[in-house]
């Protein structure tokens, strides 16, 4: 374990977020261009979508896969519901505030989830191609669950049918799902093609999209830590850690390879701060933003990065006996 | 020249909230409006910075139109229903135009 972590906090990607952390918590004007970033994020999940698919035309399609989606979409229901009781425990923020958090807590961050098949492929373990539908399946169901805490406590939300049309047709969501296609498709003859485009730079550029991410996340810490209470910090720590937990447990039942079970500790113990957010402010517009965006990105984010990953996997190859 | 009376308003608004407001607008018989983005400012939640913002949930546009007065009341109406339960700020300034017609 301390091996691991030590590997991880001394690898690239983490390297290049502390640099981005660091200089945003220094005040440096150090910046990735906004446009840049996008072009980024759009690379990454074609890259992790394409080369998922692969592997499942690769391997074939199981049971296991059918029943991993839906124990994902399950998760992504239920961690909502230990999110918010959790927070209600440690913090004493409000039961809307409380809610929309934990509707980020439910779903996942595709950042988090594309650092750790990174660590995967350095230490060559291999993890179930499907995992990349998985984590497009459980970004949305949080929401629901999410909204219906805040209806059950007579808060008022705003839902409509373009929300929905937006939370299922975000951009990730289209993209992890269309590359993933394509990847099944075009099976390794496709990845042949363009192995030299998403698999030769995919470091070097995960490395400045996570110095981006330290950056984003540095500014959050300056600028919305006095939104939160010691006890909501506690929880963006604690929170992880339990999800991870629920995910393993889940891993475990459905039989996953070490690489898949750490895969899915990780979807269940990381954040949204993209699509979340964006279905919270239209429907729950009372609910103060500052809270659950400093929550899932200078808190939760950093800590899975720099601490949960390496906890994970050595946890999952524990527990699986990998 | 002639100029004709109008009336500028500008709406700042959550930039996952701009395709609502424009059909707000739309249903209130405006025809035309600009957008534009903003770089960052300073609210309830402190100072912030568009180059700090991750995704359509976070960051503020600007939309810009100018109207005829008769118009202003209902485009109001129209756009306050979907400004006020958000982060937005809704300005009216009076102002001049050359071409009535197209406003």
């Amino acid at each position: 374990m301390l091996d691991l972590a030590l590997n991880n906090l001394l690898s690239p990607i983490v390297l290049s977020f502390l640099l981005g952390l660091g200089a945003a918590l220094a005040r440096s004007d150090l910046s990735v261009p906004e446009a840049v970033a996008k072009g980024i994020s759009i690379y990454l999940l074609f890259a992790i979508g394409f080369k998922g698919g692969v592997s499942v035309a690769d391997n074939g399609f199981d049971l296991r896969l059918g029943a991993t989606l839906l124990a994902g979409v399950a998760l992504s229901f239920a961690l909502p519901l230990l999110a918010f009781l959790l927070l209600r425990l440690l913090s004493g923020i409000s039961r809307v505030d409380a809610a929309a958090v934990a509707g980020h807590y439910g779903s996942i961050s595709i950042v988090t989830f594309v650092a750790a098949t990174s660590i995967l492929s350095d230490a060559g373990i291999a993890a179930e191609g499907y995992m990349v539908a998985v984590a497009a399946a459980m970004e949305a169901p949080a929401i629901l669950t999410a909204l219906w805490l805040i209806a059950r406590g007579s808060g008022e939300t705003r839902v409509e049918g373009d929300l929905w049309r937006e939370i299922l047709l975000n951009g990730s969501i289209v993209l992890l799902l269309g590359a993933f296609a394509i990847g099944i498709l075009t099976g390794a003859d496709g990845l042949a093609r363009i192995e030299s485009f998403i698999v030769s730079p995919f470091q070097g550029v995960l490395c400045l999209f996570l110095l981006d991410m330290g950056l984003v996340a540095g500014r959050g810490l300056r600028s919305g830590a006095k939104v939160l209470d010691s006890g909501a910090i506690a929880f963006g720590v604690v929170m992880p850690v339990c999800g991870a937990a629920a995910g393993l447990l889940a891993a475990l039942v459905l039989g996953l390879s070490p690489g898949g079970a750490m895969l899915l500790m990780t979807l269940s113990a990381s954040a949204s701060y993209i699509a979340v957010p964006a279905a919270m402010r239209v429907a729950v517009p009372q609910a103060n933003p500052a809270i659950y965006l400093t929550l899932s990105l200078a808190v939760t984010f950093p800590f899975n990065l720099t601490i949960g990953l390496p906890l994970y996997l050595s946890v999952a190859q524990t527990v699986t006996g990998g | 020249m002639q100029m004709h009376a109008a009336k500028r308003v500008a709406i700042i608004i959550e930039t996952v909230m701009q395709k609502r407001l424009t059909q707000a607008l739309s249903s209130a018989g405006v025809s035309g409006w600009t957008i534009l983005p903003v770089l960052g400012g300073s609210g309830r939640s402190g100072e912030w910075s568009r180059e700090g913002q991750v995704g359509r949930g976070t960051g503020l546009v600007q939309v810009v139109c100018v109207v005829s007065p008769d118009k202003l009341d209902k485009l109001l109406e129209s756009a306050f229903a979907v400004v006020e339960p958000q982060i937005g700020i809704v300005t009216v300034t009076d102002c001049e135009v050359l071409r009535a017609e197209r406003f």
